[in-house]
């Protein structure tokens, strides 16, 4: 033995002999992780939260979370004697006395951004391999609970330093607030300490920024990680992959050493952005002052769409009895986006619904196999994109020359129409894709030599692909729809006709596919 | 004086006489043209004003009109004053280059001398701003960098944005951008309120105070990149951008390396 | 029947193949040494960071294309810092990818369903305890507890109560009185209509008493634009235009939308926009929505001049400037 080893045999020793982990621990260090770029994605955004724990723990060293008015005497010149929150002068002593204070200020915005970024990309790839349905759904719910809690907890920290971009925005926020019906004013009124801006909004934001809403990640996350560990993490389908196994690298010490580097890789990227982009160039926007205002005042992207959705709405409001409903704030604002979280909290329970399907499933689905979720998701994705792009619009007219008003007019437009074109289009390069797969599976793929045959014909040498693609190409089930009698075997009508019709279109919409080869398909063309 | 026979003689001497009298004839020159140009005789500013005439009715009448009265497609110039014409013209706006919806900085047409006729022709027609003196615009020394800062967040950052960028307006108009712009067009843009900008008059906007905004945007101009790369200084939109491409495309390549197996 | 339709077969896990470095020592030492070089980068990286830290001031200014006339001392600091992480991480993925065993393994996996026998065990507990509990039995204690548990909830909800005060009139009043200056925000001077020219603009506030100190909630209510036009180019009712005087016209500056300052004036157009959502109004036609989310023009407020011949409020905003509300009756 040497003298390594013993040291490693002691240390486990003690560590059992108070704990009595030894069968637990032995258990998840050869715990198995399967290798996929796109299972990091979800590691990014963990890895930016930590990143985020350890910037603005700094940062809240010399930040000083006041609306108390200062007068400006530090060494940038341009705002020298100027009277301005102390938020806002703190912020400036932050990036330009603290030495590293500006690289950790870019660093928190950039992971910041970067969080969001990777929350989102992680749910597209969840969401379009299946990796939400059973037994995942607890996770699905918190990882969407992430998402909602991280625009709050990113819109918080961009209000924080009191320039006129991030009083800008609280003014909207305070906008929304006071739209609500009934309530609204006393809810802007307790928020804000009185009236907008107060001096009472930004201490009161920032207890939620460091501590309540980090505190919730921290549990959210942990929970979210936990069942991960014992739920055992999805695979792609594969030769010897199946629904019962697991097949990949032991977490020590492979896996461990990649987790653990990407961490410094994510944080690497992160000082990368800090060092050469700037952002959030506060000492440029000025302190807030609610009668100043930039052209082009914009939120975070994450928070993007929203701002798009309130610029394209019509000018509705309802004038009731007489009380003010202002829709054009409360249905881009309020509305649509919790329909959108909503069913996308539901989804898996609502696809379930439809396919009829309560089995576990570990193993992945190619998007390709299921059209309509992927057709789904698309078109989704379309609907954000197109209020994203809204809400910058001002920027794109001036950087492409156009007019605000015909972009505005383009994505009212849009936001109906493109997202049913970009469905259908989606499922149709989705079955397309799928009768490539069959074409590959059952013929071969195209080598690009030409044969004479004896007879004069040309024709191109097909080869084979090996047995383990065509496994993988075929691999997944292909259901039929539901078959739900609208009436009982007594031929009675069951209750819920509309219901049941409704379902058995979407479930036959649903299994609409390319049917996968089979071993059969393949004996037959080698007979031929 | 033998001294100076010495040196007349010297290899260096014919040289450095050329340039000794060079250097007096440009001098002399510069001096001379400088009071030519601020103190102009009746006759010789009769004289500019029938040369302005003469470009107008040549360069500017088939659309301002014959008097100056504007037409369908452009305003009358009547009452514009100086100013205007040697911001229209000296920035290259006028005479545009199609009807299109902005008229924009471009290569001037005319030089400097035929601008300062045209100015002195159509401010002889009817008072308005003139243009302003050198010593009116040493913003340098009579302006104040923050108190321009607020100025300009409360009267332009609307529509040119914080940093002087410039922004989107209606119809497909836009603010122009700032930067480079030369202190005497902007004070004279303050004064006239070109295309669609208003006028800022000087009693709601003192000189003084038309000096601090301008000492600003230099200032902002000339501000190094202290937090790296500016993003064209545009607020949140371009960060966005960066992190969904390099940052983004920067961590997935890496996740690629990562979960491919090495040879 | 059923083995008719025969699905293709699973070859199973393929055989491992070796890595060079598993076989070959030379590729196994160059693998270690690269990974060692890569440690070694990021330990420079971090002698960078401290250099930069102690021994560049922060002005010094470089040169560099694309980004310009960059802060050196931040940009080598936020460098070494880079390379010191980033490093770090390609030296570990590095060396798990060359030198760590990359043999994939096999675990099984478990469905989440515990067996019958369990679940029942689970059940029958689950109901034993509870009727040891009686909670389905004592209905008195049943009823009781849960008064007091949903009473306790709006403890909170209590305490809550002294974040703010109530609205009451806040939302419906400015600084605006008849009589009440208007002034230049910033610089509070008096303003005469003669001080304005045709397409002028002007940014102006109430003035203050003496005793008085502007607040920032104050400009969020106050903040008003004046313009000039040719006073014929007006398209107002008789009691609007007796609002304007000689032309000047005077708005909110808050957007009656989400209350972002509206001051994005064009003169070609009369047109007002507001920078935030794009909402745009007519200001002839008494600051009429002609685009946008915005429902409602902007408040007028009416002016004269006083005997000094200043402008003046004729009187406060007859309605509540800024965003809507539920209270809002117009």
């Amino acid at each position: 033995m040497t003298a390594r080893e013993r040291v490693a045999g002691t240390v486990a020793n003690y560590v059992d002999e108070r704990t009595g982990a030894a069968k637990w621990a032995k258990k998840n260090l050869t715990k198995v992780f399967p290798d996929h770029w796109s299972f990091l994605l979800g590691e990014v955004a963990l890895y930016s939260f930590i990143i985020l724990l350890l910037s603005g723990t700094f940062l809240t060293f010399w930040f000083d979370p006041s609306q108390r008015e200062v007068l400006y005497e530090g060494s940038y010149e341009p705002l020298n004697g100027l009277h301005m929150s102390a938020a806002y002068a703190s912020t400036l002593h932050i990036s330009f006395e603290v030495r590293g204070g500006l690289l950790m200020r870019q660093i928190h915005h950039w992971a910041a951004l970067i969080f969001m970024a990777a929350i989102v990309v992680h749910l597209m790839r969840v969401y379009f391999t299946g990796a939400f349905r059973k037994p995942r759904e607890f996770n699905w719910i918190i990882g969407v609970g992430l998402l909602t809690l991280g625009i709050v907890e990113g819109f918080l920290g961009y209000s924080l330093p009191d320039d006129l971009l991030s009083g800008t925005g609280i003014r909207i926020a305070e906008a929304i607030i006071q739209a609500l019906p009934v309530v609204g004013t006393y809810i802007a009124f307790f928020a804000f300490g009185g009236a907008f801006p107060g001096e009472a909004f930004i201490p009161r934001i920032f207890t939620v920024h460091v501590l309540l809403l980090p505190g919730i990640f921290l549990a959210l996350i942990t929970v979210h990680l936990m069942l991960v560990w014992y739920q055992k993490h999805t695979q792609w389908p594969g030769p010897g992959r199946t629904e019962k196994n697991v097949v990949g690298y032991p977490l020590m010490p492979a896996y461990m050493a990649k987790a653990g580097g990407f961490f410094f890789i994510v944080f690497g990227v992160t000082a990368f952005l800090g060092a050469v982009a700037s952002i959030n160039p506060i000492w440029l926007y000025g302190p807030y002052n609610p009668g100043q205002i930039s052209a082009g005042s914009q939120p975070d992207w994450y928070m993007g769409w929203l701002d798009g959705l309130v610029r394209m709405a019509p000018p509705l409001e309802l004038h009731l009895l007489g009380h003010t409903i202002p829709l054009n704030i409360l249905i881009p604002g309020l509305i649509v986006p919790g329909i959108l979280f909503t069913g996308l909290a539901l989804y898996p329970f609502i696809e379930s619904w439809i396919t009829g399907d309560k089995r576990e499933h570990h193993l992945l689905d190619r998007p390709r196999n299921v059209p309509n979720r992927t057709a789904l998701g698309v078109m989704s994705l379309t609907f954000m994109l197109v209020a994203l792009l809204n809400g910058g619009n001002d920027i794109i007219a001036t950087t492409f020359h156009l007019g605000i008003n015909q972009i505005m007019w383009f994505s009212r437009i849009a936001i109906f129409v493109l997202p049913p074109i970009a469905f259908v289009v989606t499922k149709r390069i989705c079955l397309s894709l799928q009768r490539a797969d069959r074409e590959l599976v059952l013929h071969g793929r195209e080598t690009g030599r030409l044969l004479m045959l004896p007879h004069g014909e040309f024709v191109e040498v097909h080869e084979p692909i090996s047995p383990e693609l065509a496994w993988k190409l075929t691999a997944h089930e292909q259901a039929p729809a539901l078959a739900l009698e609208d009436v009982d075997a007594r031929g009675v009508r069951r209750a819920g006709g509309l219901k049941n019709k409704l379902r058995k279109r979407i479930s036959a919409a649903n299994a609409e596919s390319i049917a996968k080869p089979t071993a059969n398909d393949l004996k037959e063309i080698e007979h031929h | 004086m033998r001294k100076l026979s010495k040196l007349r003689r010297s290899a260096l001497a014919s040289p450095l006489l050329l340039v000794i009298a060079l250097f007096a004839i440009g001098t002399t020159f510069s001096v001379a043209s400088a009071t030519n140009k601020s103190e102009l005789t009746t006759d010789q500013r009769s004289a500019q004003i029938a040369e302005g005439k003469q470009i107008f009715l040549k360069g500017c009448s088939s659309c301002h009109g014959l008097n100056l009265e504007g037409g369908a497609i452009a305003p009358s110039l009547i009452g514009v004053g100086a100013a205007s014409v040697d911001f229209q013209v000296g920035t290259g706006r006028m005479p545009m280059a199609d009807m299109s919806t902005q008229a924009v900085r471009k290569k001037p047409v005319y030089n400097d001398e035929q601008t300062a006729a045209l100015a002195a022709y159509v401010a002889s027609t009817a008072p308005g701003p003139a243009i302003p003196t050198e010593s009116m615009l040493n913003y340098e020394r009579d302006g104040n960098t923050a108190e321009g800062g607020t100025l300009f967040r409360t009267n332009c950052a609307m529509c040119h944005n914080f940093a002087g960028q410039g922004g989107a307006l209606t119809q497909g108009k836009y603010a122009p951008s700032l930067m480079g712009v030369e202190p005497k067009y902007i004070y004279e843009a303050l004064i006239t309120g070109p295309q669609a900008m208003p006028v800022f008059s000087d009693k709601t906007l003192t000189p003084a105070e038309k000096l601090s905004v301008i000492k600003w945007i230099k200032g902002a101009e000339n501000e190094p990149q202290l937090g790296g790369a500016a993003l064209g200084r545009v607020g949140p939109v371009t960060e966005g951008l960066l992190v969904w491409t390099l940052g983004l495309g920067l961590l997935i390549g890496v996740a690629v390396w990562l979960a491919t197996k090495a040879r | 029947m059923s083995n008719e339709i025969e699905a293709i077969k699973d070859p199973g896990l393929p055989a491992h193949v070796h890595r060079k470095a598993d076989t070959d020592p030379v590729a196994e030492k160059r693998a270690e040494r690269q990974v060692a070089i890569l440690f070694l980068i990021s330990a420079l990286g971090t002698l960078l960071f401290i250099f930069a830290y102690y021994f560049i001031a922060d002005d010094v200014f470089v040169f560099l294309p694309v980004m310009g006339n960059t802060n050196a001392h931040q940009l080598l600091l936020g460098l070494g810092l880079a390379i010191a992480l980033f490093f770090i991480g390609a030296a570990a993925i590095h060396w798990a990818k060359t030198l760590m065993p990359d043999e994939e393994v096999i675990a099984m996996r478990h469905t989440m369903r515990s067996d019958d026998e369990d679940r029942e065990n689970f059940v029958a507990t689950v109901k034993e305890r509870s009727a040891a509990a009686g909670l389905g039995r004592r209905s008195l204690i049943k009823r009781s507890m849960g008064l007091s548990l949903g009473l306790i909830g709006l403890s909170p909800l209590v305490l809550l109560r002294d974040l703010g005060p109530l609205p009451k009139d806040d939302l419906t009043k400015t600084s605006w009185m008849a009589g009440t200056r208007l002034v230049t925000d910033p610089g509070d001077r008096p303003i005469r209509p003669e001080d304005l020219e045709i397409g002028a603009v002007a940014q102006v506030l109430p003035k203050l008493r003496p005793d008085q100190k502007r607040t920032l909630n104050d400009i969020g209510k106050d903040a008003v634009l004046l313009i000039r036009i040719r006073p014929e180019e007006f398209q107002l009712s008789a009691e609007r235009l007796s609002w304007t005087y000689d032309g000047i016209i005077a708005f909110s500056k808050i957007c009656s939308h989400m209350g972002c300052a509206v001051a994005l004036y064009e003169q070609t157009t009369k047109h007002l926009l507001c920078p935030c959502h794009q909402s745009t109004f007519d200001v002839p036609r008494a600051a009429k929505v002609i685009f946008g989310p915005a429902a409602r023009p902007l408040p007028q407020l009416a002016i004269t001049v006083d005997a000094e011949g200043y402008l003046i409020a004729q009187k406060p905003f007859n309605e509540p400037v800024g965003p809507s509300f539920w209270e809002r009756s117009s």
